[in-house]
């Protein structure tokens, strides 16, 4: 078992005071998770011993960064069991990852009236691409719809996969429900329909293992700055033979061999997609946050976070007027979505701000699904390998005192 | 307990005084707060000699939005139309008595930017709001 007293000291944020009296107690990491020491230290070091852009000129410190930024690389192949590093495009984030697919491989596969299967909990970023093609091209697009648990719904899933899917796009878990979908059996499912799939992996690598081989995945994206890595760098993963057939994304330097006048050839993988100076010390700081979170162990990362929303959804369900979204604790990673009698969830994170503790308010870019639910916002406590069960406890202290307000 | 959650703005979000809906109306006009799904309207009733009557507001929204719009309808209400369009950010700061964030200044200005559409049309009420930058 981890110690998440020990590990909260890796995170010099976590011991600022951000009101008199009231120290962080941070409960946002699936917006974004805070940074270790190890990753900062890791960023500063480049930038003090190594800066040099890579991939271009002979001297000493070009070498360092291209060896430490492809090194990078090849950690975050090794961690997600990527069969090579070839397999690792990076892009700024989730995102621009599943922009990627759509732009690129969506624009060369789908024909006009091509159907994409989406669910009704996507974040709008594993939406909007593909309306946008919708717009562009004419292709359809359906909604698996989610049950009142805030699970999908299986059989409305095979029922349309039925109706012959280029692509099925979801969310591994939830940013809202934080339902763990059944990847591995929805993968397999739309591999018979003969669709490929896209596994938006926002709020799963950061917090349990993921194994693309097992998952037999085509496409998976994720951001580094979920897993205590920096702001400003993604992953695409996508198999091998899949990122080949597919047309660059963006055109310059780094994604060609040749260029002439009258035309260019493109890289191998994974630099055709990548176009221009990377973020180097952000991937730096990404291979950083993998050695630390493998230095604790990605097992011991989910059952800790398994005991922390354990302990959170017992507690929240036994203050009065309180409504947390979502299944139950075994089938959900670290997230609880809440409404609370009409207080409306910006004042509830409002004054729960003044207490020092930090949720999220809103419909945390997921209109569709909250439209569904018939609400407005939700507020959002989300929990990471730094939380303590205490929390959990502040938390309730400052939701007693948000109730006082509005009493 | 806390300066942005003032007896007056609780009181005015929990039992607001100019809740509802005008019928007939002179004037009626319906806005959204993208950010957070609040939504206002408002309707006015306004006399022959261009003095607001009535003023009624309707929606959802937090209680730093519902208690501007409450404490704003009721300012206005007896006042020359002209000197409604003049109304500006200051005033719903002063009705509220807070200093607010970019972020909440949003949920205080949504009544305002709802009143100045109706008695103006969108465009002029953007102009004549001037934001504070991007959030």
């Amino acid at each position: 078992m981890l110690d998440p007293n020990k590990i909260k000291n890796d995170f010099p944020i976590l011991s600022r005071e951000v009101y008199p009296g009231h120290p962080l107690v941070y409960l946002d990491s699936a917006a974004t998770s805070q940074k270790p020491v190890a990753v900062i230290k890791a960023m500063d070091r480049f930038y003090e011993q190594s800066n040099a852009n890579i991939h271009r000129s002979v001297h000493l410190l070009a070498e360092e960064s291209t060896n430490l930024y492809e090194n990078a690389r090849k950690k975050i192949a090794a961690f997600i069991s990527a069969r090579s590093w070839r397999e690792i495009v990076f892009t700024r984030n989730t995102t621009e990852a599943i922009n990627l697919v759509a732009y690129s491989w969506g624009r060369k596969n789908l024909q006009p009236s091509d159907l994409v299967v989406l669910t009704e909990m996507e974040h709008h970023s594993n939406i909007v691409p593909w309306q946008i093609l919708q717009q562009e091209k004419g292709i359809r697009i359906e909604f698996v719809p989610f049950t009142q648990e805030g699970k999908l719904d299986l059989e409305k899933y095979n029922a349309i996969l039925g109706h012959h899917p280029k692509l099925v796009s979801f969310t591994q878990i939830s940013n809202v429900f934080g339902t763990i979908n059944p990847a591995r059996e929805m993968i397999t499912n739309a591999h018979s329909a003969g669709a490929i799939t896209l596994i938006d992996a926002a709020q799963s690598v950061p917090h349990v293992p993921v194994d693309v081989a097992k998952l037999d995945a085509d496409f998976l994206a994720f951001s580094a700055h979920k897993m205590c890595g920096p702001t400003g760098i993604g992953v695409l993963f996508g198999k091998e033979n899949i990122l080949e057939a597919m047309p660059p994304f963006l055109g310059g330097g780094d994604m060609i061999k040749k260029v002439r006048l009258d035309g260019f050839t493109s890289n191998d993988l994974p630099y055709k997609f990548e176009a221009g100076t990377p973020a180097i010390a952000e991937v730096i700081g990404f291979g950083a946050a993998i050695e630390y979170l493998e230095g604790i162990g990605m097992k011991e990362i989910e059952d800790h976070e398994q005991t922390m929303i354990k302990y959170a959804l017992e507690r929240l369900s036994e203050f009065p007027g309180l409504t947390v979204y979502g299944p139950t604790a075994e089938q959900k990673g670290a997230v609880a979505a809440f409404t609370m009698n009409n207080i409306h969830p910006h004042d509830i994170a409002q004054l729960l701000d003044r207490e020092g503790i930090a949720v999220r308010a809103g419909h945390h870019c997921a209109m569709p699904l909250h439209e569904k639910l018939g609400i407005a916002a939700t507020a959002r406590a989300s929990f990471y390998l730094y939380n303590v069960k205490s929390d959990v406890d502040d938390l309730l202290k400052g939701l007693e005192k948000v109730q006082q307000v509005f009493k | 307990m806390d300066d942005l959650y003032r007896e007056v703005i609780v009181e005015r979000y929990k039992d607001p005084l100019y809740k509802g809906k005008l019928d007939p109306y002179d004037i009626s006009f319906e806005d959204e707060n993208p950010l957070c799904g609040d939504r206002i309207r408002i309707d006015l009733r306004v006399g022959a000699d261009h003095v607001v009557k009535e003023a009624a507001f309707s929606g959802h929204g937090c209680a730093i939005s519902q208690a501007s719009a409450d404490l704003l309808l009721e300012s206005i209400i007896g006042k020359d139309i002209d000197d409604v369009k003049k109304l500006a950010k200051k005033d719903i700061l002063d009705l509220l008595g807070i200093e607010l964030g970019a972020v909440r200044l949003k949920c205080a200005l949504l009544s305002l930017k709802v009143l100045k559409a109706g008695v103006y049309g969108l465009q002029e009420a953007k102009d004549s709001l001037v934001d504070d930058g991007p959030i």
